[in-house]
């Protein structure tokens, strides 16, 4: 068993970036997440791994220093908050038409604008259906632990190198705060030279060599018919990845009679609010996606053929319900999928997710 | 004497630098782009460095840096090439990062990456194009126009009132201690081309030794742009544009005593 420690969420994304052997981070502070660059500079990781850690002028800086650290087939990462986000959404998008892997974390705050610096999930939109300009789709990870927090930096390292993808871990405020008890993985050694060429040799710009041709890392195609075939590249590469990465955890949903789906912090209330119904009589399950992009369409359209209702909880004016109810109709299915939620950086409380439950789906 | 008795290998007294792609130039006849092009792989291949090498080529007319030196390459966002430079050479100590970057590129989209770039001391070559418009979307003012240069969006000649001054950017980056060399130089003549070349190789001999940032700008012409012949561009360039950017070294602190 790894070594067990009781840490915060931003602490614990750090934690797990040196130990999973990450080559660079590039960050710029902001609240909620300014833990995840301090943490990383008290652990001065370049003395032990040589792994690199700073602080950028702007986050439109920091994802251009992970676009040229990950374009040289080093693992890189940012890590920011929603206005931060927000920045960035120029070099994801070039990260993506560039096909560079690298991780980016969102610990969500309420917007829009400058919002507030309380926990929220209202970037869904943002990160599952573009965000930045063009045709792309980032691997989505959401967390719904601090344990997930540490696990996920690691897989999502595995998935972006695995489809040359950026992957975001989607998580939020509360995440980044609170602290739970979390198994931290062994230290891994960051990836030898040789490591890197045998990987992404073919494609990163390692210095160019006698054997080979230059390397090139560009999203720019002037010629319309090759720029087509890039995006029909893409494409086969996005629906390979929806074919194979979904991830969602089920609660009691073996009997459910009614099924409410939640990710992240939303799923931690409504696994209390199913408590509460179940005491009742009331057989409810609960679905949560892991990964919100490939959202977990096609079990939650099963899922929809065997029960009376759905709830989605969200931390937004409800976005990923759009998503819920498009895998719905996509099953040829008119089960009620209702919303409830709040705002503005507040969590909505099991006693509120009981009391839309009933007044939505049981009609009380 | 027959030509082909002339043409054999020991009488050969110059030739195309071989990190010069063969495939046709989509510069101008006139541009300065081509000359510092052949400059940089002329400095690379004679200090042995291809393999260590890698280029970040901008949003502009240099946008296709990558299909001319035949080198690793990455392409940036528009002013970006800064950041994305820091990261090359933050986690690739080894390497010999550069950036390639026009005056809009630089000096106005890109102003905070370059200014904060050059204020850490990345260790980085700059190469700075500035030719005072925006060539590649044809012909609109840049923050290095002149006052009183026409363009397309100061059709009436740049004012100040309306588009404030010159930028002088090169003066600016000058003053960061994080800079080691920084120099202003041209390719208009076969005496400037020489000089320009050492101060490029200057600039990367730097960068080999880890001495941090090394700014070489390169005040240039864009002919068609500025709706002249090259010879005219040329001479308006002598007449116009050095006397708001003075040619000459502006920092060098391997001369500090």
């Amino acid at each position: 068993m790894g070594e067990l420690r009781l840490m915060k969420g931003n602490e614990v994304l750090a934690e797990a970036a040196v130990r999973c052997g990450c080559d660079g981070y590039f960050g710029y502070p902001i609240t909620p997440q300014s833990e995840v660059m301090e943490t990383l500079m008290e652990l001065r990781p370049w003395e032990t791994t040589g792994m690199v850690v700073l602080q950028a002028e702007s986050e439109v800086a920091s994802i251009n220093m992970v676009y040229g650290a990950a374009a040289t087939g080093k693992r890189a990462m940012t890590s920011s908050s929603s206005p931060g986000v927000s920045l960035m959404q120029e070099g994801i998008s070039y990260i993506a038409g560039a096909e560079l892997p690298c991780l980016i974390v969102n610990v969500q705050r309420g917007g829009p604008g400058l919002g507030t610096i309380q926990p929220s999930q209202a970037d869904y939109f943002q990160t599952t259906k573009g965000g930045g300009h063009g045709d792309y789709r980032l691997i989505t990870l959401a967390p719904a632990s601090v344990q997930e927090m540490h696990d996920f930096v690691e897989l999502a390292f595995d998935l972006a190198f695995k489809y040359r993808n950026p992957a975001m871990i989607l998580t939020d405020g509360a995440l980044g705060q609170m602290m739970e008890k979390v198994e931290l993985a062994d230290q891994k050694p960051r990836w030898t030279r040789e490591e890197i060429l045998a990987r992404s040799g073919s494609w990163a710009t390692t210095g160019k060599t006698p054997d080979r041709q230059r390397n090139v890392v560009t999203s720019l195609e002037l010629d319309s018919e090759k720029m087509e075939q890039n995006n029909i590249r893409l494409q086969a590469k996005y629906q390979q990845i929806e074919e194979n990465e979904v991830r969602y955890e089920e609660i009691l949903c073996d009997d459910a009679e009614y099924l409410m789906v939640a990710f992240g912090t939303s799923s931690r209330v409504c696994q209390k609010a199913l408590e509460v119904l179940r005491e009742q009589g009331v057989k409810v399950g609960l679905l949560r996606p892991i990964t919100l992009w490939p959202f977990p369409s096609k079990v939650i359209g099963e899922m929809a053929r065997k029960v009376k209702g759905i709830l989605v909880v969200e931390m937004s004016a409800g976005q990923m319900v759009e998503d819920v109810k498009l895998a719905v109709f996509d099953a040829c299915c008119c089960v009620p999928v209702a919303y409830t939620g709040r705002m503005g950086g507040i969590l909505p409380s099991p006693g509120e997710v009981v009391e839309a439950f009933e007044q939505k789906l049981l009609k009380r | 004497m027959e030509i082909q008795d002339i043409i054999k290998p020991e009488n050969l007294v110059y030739s195309k630098s071989k990190l010069q792609v063969d495939v046709i130039s989509h510069y101008c006849p006139g541009c300065s782009h081509g000359v510092v092009h052949k400059i940089v792989s002329e400095v690379i291949d004679e200090l042995g460095i291809q393999e260590k090498t890698i280029g970040v080529s901008p949003v502009g007319c240099a946008v296709f840096a990558y299909n001319l030196i035949d080198i690793d390459w990455q392409e940036a966002a528009h002013g970006r090439a800064p950041a994305v430079a820091t990261g090359i050479a933050r986690t690739n100590p080894d390497k010999i990062v550069f950036t390639y970057q026009g005056d809009g590129d630089l000096a106005s989209i890109g102003a905070a990456e370059i200014l904060h770039a050059c204020n850490r001391g990345e260790n980085l070559v700059v190469i700075f194009i500035n030719n005072g418009i925006y060539g590649m979307t044809g012909g609109q003012m840049a923050p290095t126009t002149l006052v009183g240069q026409v363009t397309s969006t100061t059709p009436m000649g740049r004012t100040v009132e309306l588009n404030g001054y010159p930028l002088k950017i090169t003066e600016l980056i000058a003053q960061l201690p994080g800079v080691h060399y920084c120099t202003r130089q041209s390719v208009h003549t076969a005496a400037t081309v020489r000089r320009c070349k050492n101060a490029i190789r200057k600039a990367f001999q730097n960068v080999m030794d880890k001495k941090g940032t090394s700014f070489v700008e390169v005040t240039s012409t864009c002919n068609s742009g500025w709706k002249m012949t090259p010879v005219q561009a040329n001479d308006w360039m002598v007449e116009h544009m050095f006397t708001e950017y003075p040619q000459g070294e502006l920092k060098d602190n391997d001369k500090k005593g």
